[in-house]
């Protein structure tokens, strides 16, 4: 579509984002990896594992179980999250003081520490005291987010999807308003009809935006911690265990530091796949 | 087809406009006739966008009424006023291929599949598009894209009036002139009228035959190029036209003729002078000027030969007079005096011709 | 048709709004009451939590320093990540497009794997402890996103306005700062938005690499969790602060997010 020019004076363009990025990655990865291949029992000796710790990981029942509720969270997170965002920006208004107004009070949920996410939460949906859990139990419900797996699943998708939705508003809104008006009046003295406007204009238009969005909100949420773990803890039992939580449970709870970098390596790795994948998928399309 | 009329509009973007500068477009009444090429020409900011999309209804006028024939379309949308319109970016959709995107419109006010195929085939092939008809319009090349924006309001086949807003600005400077001549030809084949928005003097001079010269939101001359050259009724048309532009000297009215570095200006036509406090002055191309034995002494400032001719600048007092020298003739040593062609030279009062 | 779409904004912002207003309904009330009985509205309304937080110096410098590393990131960030995207967007050259990918990696990463590494890697260059440390630790994150989001936004620009304004005959950094930065100025905002926004409440790092000189809000914060428990009104109190810096970016940036494509004469 955008033809690009052959010029390596494009190195010099991108030497700040690479040597800055580069100091904060490289060095620390090498550490990372380091850590993963090896056995210590503390008092910094380490002993050589090769890939043993991966095997375990691998082979691991629970490290299948946490993967699954995330996978399956992830899912029904992006599912929720990616069509109410657009739906959302493509209704908000363009002029006027509401869009001051709508961009500023979408935007709070964002601004919010997440372990005052996850603590307010926790309050809000308790049965006796929070307001949400007090409405719920009033329609008829039984609920407990504490003690059912099911309203625990429920409270923290609700949270997550309090909590991020306005991210896919704000970039898909952005992305709308870089839309010129030309392609509307055109569309206008075309005939085409609004459905016709968001497949062929606005839709072709935002997918940039919407990967950048979609490819987000998956990252974010595969590796979600904080929030869930100040709602729910991971439980009841581990019914939200997902594995960051997990990771650190056992990194932190049992000093194993080598099945945690190895757990954490995977876990990159797993993330660097999907994202490669859909990125390669969305760059291709883009170019035939 | 049809006639295009714009009865006393004019236009605001504020909501209240107090004074002159709130009005982009001033009060006007023009009429486009059936079949014409028009340009519409003037600088950024002169208000030819906006009058191009009144016409189109992409804009609804703050007052006035458009007339397509005898119908009041002022409140009527785009969609309904059968008109296309090219704009400066190509808008194709991209999503789809070349064929459809042409189909679109058609497909819109559903028409027959077998009528739609036909026509997309006829236009393709009007704009040598017809090879590229599977591919994908993201595709093409800029000149491309524009065809096919070109295409999709052609392909309709009750168009009054084809629109293009500076439909040139982004394509490549060899191929301006392919476009061009391209559209010149579809005029004359489709003989629709058509109305060309541009800033630049030699796109609108080539492909009009009536130009509509605008200056700050107001008409300030319709004509021919040849018209407009000769017999500039504002001294913005004669600034903006011709490179150089006209030579614009202050003068005064003296016994019913002009009057300028002392000496009695001749003019062809009679002076219609209003006695008041307007601004005087007299306007000259370089063209018609020339070295003469009897006229105004001037000091030669400088001399850029530029070929055929050379470009004289002189001085009398404070005042510049360009003039054009063929390259047969000389400079005069000294004593240089100039005078001016009467049958071209025009006396202004606050801009607008007098005479 | 236009009555029916204000529905669906007035709705969402009502459900955000419900948890926000419960964080302020908690911020006024004392920790007992919050937790002993339901109430839509403070019973003992006290101000004690904002005072506390206004009065000490632990809390209110937490925001300082919050705010200080915040901003410092946002604009390197936004800064570096323009020309970059601007090459990405516009240039091909050696490795550009697993350079790209490369870049994203790093907002793949969990901060947790890189707590112990930057603390270690930040101490050696005697930046412990600084502003400047954490705003540096956080380019790891921000700057991908800003590159990958100004060069989302940079694609949509057609690569002939570019030309169009060097035939006019703009000196290369006049043409990027007046003509074509405007045109992509949704995505700045969005950009510097989200950089300060993730910065702002990334709290690993920011605990990690400090200790009392750039203490961050976030890590105050986690104070409350005492052993006398969860102090919920000083920690919703000083939620509810949080909120406001980022409520004036995001106010601040509005017209940039909102600006249409003007595509304006060149």
């Amino acid at each position: 579509m955008n033809a690009k020019t052959s010029n390596q004076k494009g190195w010099l363009f991108v030497l700040p984002v690479v040597i800055l990025v580069a100091f904060n990655a490289l060095i620390p990865l090498m550490t990372v990896v380091n850590y993963s291949v090896q056995e210590t029992f503390g008092d910094n000796i380490f002993f050589w594992e090769g890939v043993k710790w991966y095997e375990d990981v691998l082979q691991s029942e629970r490290f299948h179980a946490s993967l699954i509720r995330q996978l399956f969270f992830t899912s029904v997170i992006l599912l929720i999250e990616v069509p109410l965002g657009v739906a959302i920006a493509l209704a908000m208004p363009r002029r006027g003081i509401w869009v001051s107004v709508c961009l500023v009070l979408m935007a709070l949920p964002l601004l919010i520490p997440w372990n005052v996410v996850g603590a307010m939460w926790n309050i809000f949906a308790l049965p006796d005291i929070g307001l949400l859990g007090r409405i719920i139990n009033g329609m008829g419900f039984d609920y407990n987010f504490t003690q059912q797996p099911f309203a625990a699943w429920f409270t923290t998708i609700l949270m997550d999807v309090w909590h991020w939705t306005s991210l896919v508003v704000l970039l898909a809104y952005a992305g709308l308003r870089s839309i010129p008006d030309a392609y509307y009046q055109a569309a206008k003295i075309d005939g085409a009809s609004p459905w016709a406007v968001f497949r062929y204009i606005q839709l072709p238009k935002m997918k940039r935006v919407l990967t950048i969005a979609i490819l987000l909100r998956f990252m974010d949420s595969f590796m979600i911690y904080t929030e869930p773990f100040v709602l729910t803890g991971g439980g009841p039992g581990n019914a939200t265990t997902f594995l960051s939580i997990d990771l650190v449970k056992i990194a932190l709870g049992q000093f194993d530091l080598g099945p945690a970098a190895a757990m954490s390596l995977i876990y990159f790795l797993i993330v660097l796949l999907v994202c490669w994948v859909f990125y390669t998928l969305m760059m291709r399309s883009e170019q035939s | 087809m049809s006639r295009i009329s714009l009865r006393d509009v004019r236009h605001s973007y504020v909501k209240d406009p107090q004074g002159d500068e709130d009005w982009a477009l001033k009060t006007m009444s023009v009429d486009w006739s059936d079949g014409g090429a028009y340009a519409l020409l003037g600088p950024s900011g002169c208000g030819k966008t906006t009058l191009l999309n009144i016409i189109s209804g992409l804009l609804t006028p703050t007052a006035g009424r458009v007339w397509f024939d005898d119908e009041d379309v002022t409140d009527t949308p785009p969609d309904q006023r059968n008109i296309a319109q090219v704009f400066q970016f190509p808008v194709v959709y991209d999503t789809m291929t070349v064929y459809d995107n042409l189909a679109f419109p058609l497909r819109n006010r559903g028409v027959a599949a077998p009528d739609i195929d036909a026509k997309v085939r006829e236009i393709a092939a009007m704009l040598d598009l017809g090879d590229m008809l599977p591919s994908r319009a993201a595709g093409l090349t800029a000149d491309g894209k524009q065809k096919i924006s070109l295409g999709r309001g052609l392909v309709r086949p009750d168009v009054n009036v084809i629109m293009f807003d500076e439909p040139l600005t982004v394509i490549d400077p060899h191929l301006k002139w392919l476009l061009r001549s391209k559209l010149k030809e579809l005029h004359q084949q489709l003989g629709t009228t058509m109305i060309y928005v541009t800033h630049d003097q030699t796109e609108a001079l080539t492909f009009a035959d009536q130009v509509v010269v605008m200056h700050e939101g107001t008409v300030v001359q319709i004509g021919t190029p040849v018209e407009l050259f000769e017999r500039p009724q504002h001294t913005f048309v004669g600034h903006f036209i011709g490179s150089p532009g006209m030579n614009v000297l202050p003068c005064r009215i003296d016994g019913g003729k002009p009057h300028f570095g002392g000496q009695a200006i001749p003019i062809e036509h009679a002076l219609a002078h209003r006695d008041g406090d307007e601004r005087l002055e007299i306007g000259v191309r370089p063209e018609f000027v020339k070295f003469d034995k009897e006229g105004i002494p001037v000091d030669i400032v400088k001399v850029s030969d530029v070929g055929r001719f050379s470009i004289v600048e002189t001085r009398h007092g404070e005042h510049v007079i360009k003039l054009l020298l063929p390259e047969d003739e000389a400079l005069p040593s000294e004593d240089a005096r100039i005078h001016f062609d009467p049958a071209h030279t025009q006396v202004y009062a606050d801009g607008w011709m007098v005479n | 048709m236009r009555r029916i779409t204000w529905l669906a904004p007035t709705l969402y912002i009502l459900f955000l709004m419900l948890p926000i207003y419960w964080l302020l309904n908690m911020s006024f009330k004392t920790t007992n009451e919050i937790l002993g009985t339901f109430t839509l509205w403070p019973q003992d309304f006290t101000l004690g939590n904002y005072v506390k937080i206004f009065t000490d110096p632990t809390w209110y410098t937490g925001y300082f320093n919050s705010l200080s590393y915040v901003i410092i990131n946002t604009v390197i960030s936004v800064t570096v990540a323009l020309p970059a995207a601007y090459a990405f967007s516009r240039f091909r050259f050696l490795g550009d497009k697993h350079l790209f990918f490369w870049l994203l990696t790093n907002r793949m990463a969990p901060p947790a794997v890189f707590a112990l590494p930057f603390f270690q890697l930040y101490s050696a260059v005697n930046l412990f402890d600084t502003h400047i440390a954490v705003a540096l630790a956080h380019c790891l994150f921000n700057i991908p996103l800003a590159v990958w989001i100004l060069e989302g936004f940079m694609s949509g620009v057609p690569k002939e306005l570019d030309e169009t304004a060097y035939v006019d005959g703009y000196p290369f950094w006049r043409f990027f700062v007046k003509i074509f930065m405007p045109t992509i100025a949704a995505g700045i905002g969005v950009a510097a938005f989200f950089c300060f926004m993730f910065s702002w409440v990334e709290l690993l790092l920011a605990k990690t690499l400090t200790s009392v000189a750039a203490k961050p809000i976030a890590a105050t914060m986690t104070r409350t969790a005492s052993t006398a428990g969860y102090e919920l009104g000083l920690l919703a109190a000083a939620g509810t602060l949080t909120i406001i810096p980022g409520a004036f970016v995001i106010y601040f940036v509005r017209n940039y997010i909102a600006k249409g494509f003007a595509l304006g004469r060149v």
